[in-house]
């Protein structure tokens, strides 16, 4: 007997465009909710920190939708996405197909950032075109900022979690056997993203300490919480776990993930003279690494263990 | 909308014979695997290996024998299909909507609407979908949609010289299959039973299934899960979970900004 009825399913083949894509979209979304949570409850002098998160969330997005249309059978078609092909210009929009609403809050989301870019280059004195100046005096700090920063902050988590749910709204071993892979990539989101800001903040003179130290604490917190998640993902997937920990997976996902990508940067955290001034960078860098192993494990562990169990012995015709 | 229309398999009367498989291709003009090389598979009489873009048809040879070939020895033969089901996990995923419930309650991918994402490979509970190489989208059998528009049958059933694959409204085929069985289980095959169809205690969660088999054994040995689900069993959980999640991080946020705050104070205190 196979361990769950997910080995039944064919697999869609998502591979590296896939997992740079969700690698990408979990920086971008977190870096975005934390720039936001900075400008949000923070003040005047964590403007250089949250205009980093900015710069990340903005970069990343630009390269998430060219990873979307690369990876289609049909990259022409990308547009029957968000649009009705047999009559257009309705929208294409299914509130419960993951995929679909995914589609529109990375448009949406695109557009947050790109405004929020715009206001970052424009505070810092990088651009000075007028009417950067006023959609940023508008969205940014007049009235609007707080809606504008929460509804962003509420597309960036979104946009860090919505790919975990989308795999889980399958059929596929591992993939649909939890639920919990949408809050397992937005905590990953939000450390991998705290871990590079806290890196590039580094070559930033003008970053204010405590916003580094708030920073700091956040990518802790964040990672002691993904760090349970993951535990419970494991928990959850039942007789589905055992077949994974046994394969290469489970070993890539426990020494890079567990180990390098959550342990060791939490220990430079907690210990941080251990590796003088290369412990913080050295710990951003490792929960990168770490963050990206993560979705390397989990996208293509589904079709490696579907392989392991149909050809190790499970008695599929009796 | 009209009636619903389906097969029934029965796979205690088919011989193998693969003329379903061929009568699909030729009508559905399928491209050949392999560029038409014969490749075997060495998995029995089954070179066509499992369904696929290109493969809407495929007969599953199970040899169930003993190694001494005295305890047990039988054939198992089936000619699978996708099932159409009544609550589709593809067509709920779909997000261009080339997917679509037709007026004859199947399940059918608009070519010329997708555009190859693949979502539904992954959310069919069967492994029914593939990318066909010609197309470069998802296909998988339209149960010869275009021919049922017409009034024809399906080319597969069309084809079915022993009467296996039995095509018609979805109602009648079951009380069919329902006789068929309780004939079976009257002449001393007990193990008769349908899969797919309303109570049948296996496909309960996708409301029964337009093209439903009789078996002999169970669902896992010819390739069909226990219990097949929606993709959707999921969504909301996932999402709740994210949400829950979300509001953590915002609260973590907040909480570490009083805990620098404090500290501030502190400072500025000492």
């Amino acid at each position: 007997m196979p361990p769950s009825d997910t080995f039944f399913t064919a697999s869609p083949e998502w591979h590296w465009w896939v997992i740079a894509y969700f690698f990408l979209g979990g920086l971008a979304g977190g870096s975005y909710f934390l720039s936001a949570l900075l400008d949000l409850i923070g003040n005047e002098r964590d403007r250089h920190l949250s205009r980093l998160g900015y710069y990340i969330a903005f970069a990343a997005i630009v390269l998430c939708a060219p990873l979307l249309i690369i990876d289609l059978n049909r990259p022409d078609r990308f547009w029957h996405m968000l649009i009705q092909s047999e009559r257009p210009p309705l929208p294409m929009f299914k509130l419960w197909s993951p995929m679909s609403v995914g589609s529109w809050a990375l448009t949406v989301f695109g557009a947050f950032t790109f405004v929020s870019f715009l206001g970052a280059l424009t505070e810092s004195g990088r651009i000075r075109w007028g009417l950067a100046r006023t959609l940023n005096d508008v969205v940014r700090r007049g009235r609007l900022s707080g809606l504008f920063g929460l509804v962003g902050s509420a597309f960036g988590f979104f946009l860090a979690s919505y790919t975990g749910v989308l795999l889980s709204v399958s059929n596929r071993p591992i993939w649909a056997d939890s639920s919990l892979l949408g809050l397992l990539f937005l905590t990953s989101g939000g450390s991998s993203a705290a871990a590079l800001m806290l890196l590039l903040a580094r070559r930033s003179p003008n970053v204010e300490p405590e916003g580094v130290r708030w920073l700091s604490s956040m990518d802790v917190s964040i990672t002691i919480m993904e760090l349970i998640v993951l535990t419970a993902v494991l928990i959850s997937l039942g007789a589905v776990a055992p077949v994974l920990l046994a394969s290469v997976w489970g070993i890539l996902l426990l020494v890079g993930v567990v180990v390098v990508g959550l342990l060791v940067p939490l220990l430079l955290h907690w210990r941080p003279r251990l590796l003088g001034n290369l412990s913080i960078p050295a710990a951003a860098v490792m929960a990168l690494i770490g963050g990206f192993i993560l979705r390397v494990v989990v996208v293509l562990s589904s079709e490696a263990v579907q392989h392991i169990a149909s050809s190790g012995g499970f008695q599929w015709h009796v | 909308m009209a009636e619903a229309m389906g097969f029934f398999t029965d796979t205690t009367v088919c011989i193998g014979c693969k003329a379903c498989e061929v009568a699909c291709k030729e009508w559905n003009q399928l491209p050949s695997w392999n560029g038409g090389a014969n490749t075997l598979s060495g998995n029995s009489y089954d070179n066509t290996r499992r369904l696929d873009g290109m493969h809407w048809r495929h007969v599953q040879f199970i040899e169930q024998f003993s190694p001494d070939r005295t305890q047990q020895a039988r054939w198992l033969l089936m000619s699978d299909v996708c099932k159409h089901c009544v609550r589709a996990g593809c067509l709920e995923v779909c997000p261009t909507g080339a997917i679509i419930r037709t007026e004859f309650d199947t399940v059918v991918i608009q070519s010329d609407v997708c555009n190859g994402c693949r979502y539904c490979i992954g959310a069919c509970p069967f492994g029914v979908i593939e990318i066909n190489p010609v197309s470069h989208t998802a296909q998988k059998c339209t149960l010869c949609y275009d021919r049922l528009q017409v009034g024809l049958t399906p080319a597969c059933a069309k084809a079915c010289p022993t009467a296996s694959i039995q095509f018609g409204p979805v109602r009648e085929l079951q009380q069919r299959a329902q006789a068929r069985v309780q004939q079976l289980q009257s002449q001393g095959v007990k193990d008769a039973y349908l899969y797919g169809t309303p109570g049948d205690g296996h496909t309960e969660e996708l409301g029964s299934l337009n093209a439903f088999f009789l078996l002999i054994d169970r669902p896992e040995v010819y390739g069909l899960p226990a219990k097949p689900k929606m993709p959707s069993r999921n969504l909301f959980s996932g999402s709740a979970f994210s949400i829950v999640g979300a509001l953590v991080i915002g609260l973590l946020g907040v909480f570490n900004f009083r805990q620098r705050r404090m500290a501030q104070t502190g400072d500025g205190h000492s």
